[in-house]
């Protein structure tokens, strides 16, 4: 007569100790991930962003609507502010979603909570692009440039 | 009598201070980045509210508001690297304390030129 073991783990597992298959997917393994490659570039856009807007030159002195008129005319530093708002956003949001699950222990708690979080970063990564993409350095109303503006002579 | 609870390898020592440190400064940036959005967002609403409200940033007070912001964002930085390498390099977990001391290090240096800059150009007047 002969016995077979079966392999390990090969047989019936109950069902909270399987690695794979739940609800969720693998959405926290790629949360995990995109805080790690988002955290890298970040480095670089808000090492670039603070030098280049408070070391150089007259540092926050120069800053006024004309300097981000000056920056925002060139596409280099419009996508430079995109993707910097949006890498930001994502990484800070689910930064804050990570403590609301570990300090919220109420389950209506942490629901509220990530609500209002998921609110406020739809409304700031929206707006934000939109003063990116729709943004004037000229503005006029009736016919008559608003002052302050960036207007060609 | 209840004793201390034995001292363990990351309780109380530089992998729990920096998991804090991180957090904190984090969250920080974060409230941060929300109102940096809104302020700028006033370029769309005329040339004068924006240029009025980042005048009002350029006081005493806020540049030292602003040096503490940058170092958050410096250590969040340099730390934040110092988690992708005990992560993603195979001596990572081994060298994690060193790693600290010399994110430390260089948060030190780093602060120590941008503040310089940054307080003198902001408090020198103009």
């Amino acid at each position: 007569m002969t016995a077979t073991i079966e392999s390990p783990r090969s047989g019936r597992i109950a069902p909270q100790y399987r690695r794979s298959g739940g609800s969720k997917g693998n959405f926290e393994m790629i949360a995990w991930l995109f805080m790690r490659l988002s955290g890298v570039v970040l480095v670089v856009l808000i090492f670039g962003h603070l030098f280049v807007n408070l070391m150089v030159g007259e540092g926050i002195h120069a800053i006024d609507f004309g300097f981000v008129a000056g920056k925002w005319a060139d596409p280099f530093w419009q996508f430079w502010d995109l993707a910097m708002l949006w890498l930001a956003m994502l990484h800070g949001t689910n930064g804050v979603r990570t403590i609301i699950n570990d300090y919220a222990e109420k389950t209506s708690t942490r629901r509220w909570l990530k609500t209002v979080l998921y609110a406020a970063a739809v409304v700031i990564i929206l707006l934000g692009t939109l003063v990116i993409f729709t943004f004037d350095p000229c503005p006029v109303v009736n016919g008559v440039a608003l002052p302050g503006g960036f207007c060609p002579a | 009598m209840p004793t201390k609870p034995a001292g363990t390898l990351y309780r109380g020592r530089e992998g729990m201070w920096s998991w804090v440190g991180h957090r904190i400064t984090g969250v920080v940036i974060f409230f941060f980045l929300l109102v940096h959005v809104l302020d700028t967002s006033l370029v769309r609403v005329s040339p004068e509210a924006y240029t009025a409200v980042i005048g009002a940033y350029k006081n005493p007070l806020m540049a030292l508001g602003e040096t503490g912001l940058v170092a958050a964002i410096v250590f969040h930085a340099f730390n934040g690297l110092r988690i992708i390498a005990v992560d993603f390099w195979k001596k990572g977990a081994k060298y994690q304390r060193q790693m600290l001391w010399a994110v430390l290090a260089l948060w030190l240096v780093t602060m120590v030129a941008f503040s310089i800059r940054h307080l003198s150009l902001a408090l020198g007047g103009h």
